[in-house]
């Protein structure tokens, strides 16, 4: 039973990464460029929340939908200031801005929440289920995360695919000069990818502090990191893939943190990064690109 | 005056070196006299060898982000190799070889290959992606080795070495037995021989080695790599060995830093801290701000952003905020196209040429 009990933990987990790694391979995908402060667009996501519920006292509703919007209109202006600029510079320049804006977001949470680890109290009021006499528990926060994982899966499936403004997303992903000649706003589906990717961040934070309560300023980044592992698992650009890759890299942390070492869990993802990345380069589901002089 | 004629003589990049050590040497000097009169402050002190350790890292970085044009975010892993291998064999040999003259060359020599060893392995593996991919994969690289270092226990009897991953007892050492790596408890009484004079002929070294490679044939082949992949292949560059030996030089000069490290402190211990991200985003700043491609560059960026913060204890809390808009208005200022046009319209040359101009015809 207790294996059945970590793969689900695995799964539950892995739904959050996956929902992370939208927002690094919608990014990746339409803007070409791995955003680094992702992870902290998370982190940021956590401390709105803890402050509208501790300290406001207001309804964990509500609290999640004001961190969806704050986080929105942060990613927007992420892009708007520190990317935006440099469109078309190398992609060099582009990576190191990214670092310094997820070190400066860091910093100033710092500044602004102190060092010590706040406690996260949980959005998600649903009872843990028992299964098989007590054998089996399901946290509440397992119940929610992985319907939602997968309501966002169909639904941005959905809305890629049919809506105009997901379909110029597809256009500018596939060659940014065409789309430009096709009448496709680009700075405007750029701008819309980046508030999509922030708001699912959002989300993410509410589920993933509910299930792992401690809040610091770095507590973004090694999710983020993880996060980007299981898109460039899943094969970077592609929704299906950044599900299928988060809840195997889910999975395969909690499994290696139960039965191998906890303290090597970290140290077993990042190898399987490597490894995938030697074997498969592409991920399990992208497209090779052929690289034009 | 015949010696400026030899010095004439020289050709640009010797010049340009001999200024640099020049430069280097009269500081030493001058430390070493401020020492001598006790003008120095202990704090002082105690930072003159770390500048010359961090001045190493951020040439050694700039080989890899500057002149290979790849970004590396595992500097502070290659760092961590070099730190923990010299140190096991200083405590190792601290009996046998007594004599630190020969012993700590030898420390340094077994920390820079170690640290070359996994970045050339490194290097195979992952030089075939490029740009975001490599950047994550060195990140990965620099935690896998972080978390290795800190379940890995090694002990020393007479039967031999002992190796565990659990704890120090499951080593089952003999009585008189010695642990030397004790897991996240890490290496402790490693030999204090780490002095401003060593870690000065190091920086020279290191500094010398990296220019020369920059002004050679492999050097220009390195940067023709930079600027132009697919044009560097056509011409029969091989690529991949190229940017091989680059990372691997590139981790190695970061091992030696990590010896030096190693061998100023009392106890070496792999924390997020010293060996983790943020260590290996800390010399990126240095390259970044020196200028990347720049080596004198890197080492008075270095040396100013870590004494900087020393004289100006008020900003030691936004320091890391300073750190991190450094990064960003660097960047937009150096790439946007914008500020690319500013510049070439506002150079300092140009503005005072204009003002002449000015003057001119108001006369």
């Amino acid at each position: 039973m207790s294996f059945v009990s970590y793969l689900i933990k695995g799964v539950s987990l892995g739904s959050v990464y996956s929902i992370i790694a939208l927002g690094y391979t919608m990014v990746y995908g339409i803007a070409k460029m791995l955003n680094f402060a992702h992870g902290d667009v998370i982190m940021v996501g956590g401390y709105v929340i803890f402050t509208v519920m501790s300290m406001m006292g207001l309804n964990p509703v509500i609290a999640v939908l004001i961190s969806i919007i704050f986080c929105t209109l942060l990613g927007v202006t992420i892009e708007r200031v520190a990317y935006k600029p440099l469109r078309g510079a190398s992609s060099l320049a582009v990576l190191i801005t990214a670092i310094g804006v997820s070190y400066l977001l860091q910093n100033i949470a710092l500044l602004v929440f102190g060092a010590d680890t706040k406690s996260f109290s949980s959005v998600i009021t649903l009872p843990a289920l028992k299964l098989a006499d007590g054998a089996l528990t399901i946290s509440g926060e397992t119940l929610v995360t992985i319907p939602i994982c997968i309501i966002i899966m169909v639904a941005l499936t959905i809305f890629v695919k049919k809506s105009r403004t997901g379909r110029s997303m597809l256009a500018v992903s596939e060659d940014k000069a065409a789309a430009v000649l096709m009448g496709v706003n680009v700075n405007k589906t750029i701008a819309i990818t980046f508030a999509i990717g922030s708001s699912l961040a959002a989300v993410a934070s509410a589920l993933m502090f509910s299930a792992y309560p401690s809040l610091t300023s770095t507590s973004g980044s090694m999710p983020g990191i993880k996060a980007f592992v299981a898109a460039v698992f899943g094969g970077i650009g592609s929704i299906p893939g950044a599900m299928i890759g988060g809840i195997l890299l889910g999975v395969i942390e909690i499994l290696s943190r139960a039965y191998i070492s906890s303290q090597l869990a970290d140290a077993i993802v990042f190898m399987i990064l490597i490894l995938v990345l030697l074997v498969k380069p592409t991920g399990i589901l992208g497209k090779k690109m052929q690289e034009k002089v | 005056m015949k010696q400026w004629k030899v010095f004439n003589q020289l050709n640009k990049s010797t010049r340009a070196n001999v200024i640099t050590i020049g430069v280097i040497a009269i500081i030493y000097v001058l430390c070493q006299l401020l020492i001598a009169v006790g003008a120095l402050s202990n704090l002082m002190q105690g930072l003159l060898v770390p500048l010359c350790y961090y001045s190493i890292l951020a040439v050694s970085l700039n080989l890899t982000v500057g002149i290979l044009g790849e970004l590396s975010l595992g500097h502070a892993g290659f760092m961590c190799i070099g730190a923990f291998s010299g140190a096991f064999f200083s405590r190792l040999t601290e009996n046998t070889i007594t004599s630190p003259w020969i012993r700590f060359p030898l420390a340094i020599m077994i920390g820079a290959i170690f640290a070359a060893l996994f970045g050339g392995l490194i290097g195979i593996v992952v030089l075939r992606l490029r740009g975001d991919y490599l950047a994550i994969v060195t990140l990965a690289f620099g935690e896998i080795i972080k978390n290795i270092i800190n379940v890995l226990y090694i002990g020393i009897d007479g039967s031999g070495f002992h190796f565990s991953m659990k704890d120090s007892l499951s080593l089952g050492l003999a009585k008189d037995g010695d642990i030397i790596l004790n897991g996240a408890k890490g290496i402790t009484g490693t030999p204090n021989d780490t002095t401003f004079t060593i870690a000065t002929i190091f920086l020279i070294v290191v500094y010398l080695i990296i220019t020369n490679l920059v002004n050679s044939r492999s050097g220009r082949a390195i940067q023709a790599i930079r600027d132009n992949r697919i044009a560097a292949e056509s011409v029969g560059i091989d690529i991949t060995k190229f940017k091989i030996l680059a990372f691997t030089l590139s981790a190695a000069m970061a091992g030696i830093a990590g010896v030096l490290y190693s061998h100023n402190i009392s106890t070496l211990v792999a924390t997020p801290k010293n060996f983790g991200y943020n260590m290996s985003i800390m010399i990126l700043v240095f390259v970044v701000l020196g200028g990347m491609g720049n080596i004198r560059g890197s080492i008075i960026a270095a040396v100013l952003l870590t004494l900087l913060p020393e004289y100006l204890r008020f900003m030691q809390d936004y320091r890391m905020l300073i750190y991190a808009i450094v990064l960003i208005v660097m960047m937009i200022f150096n790439w946007n196209p914008a500020c690319i046009a500013w510049r070439k319209n506002h150079t300092i040359k140009g503005t005072l040429l204009s003002l002449l101009k000015k003057n001119r015809k108001e006369a």
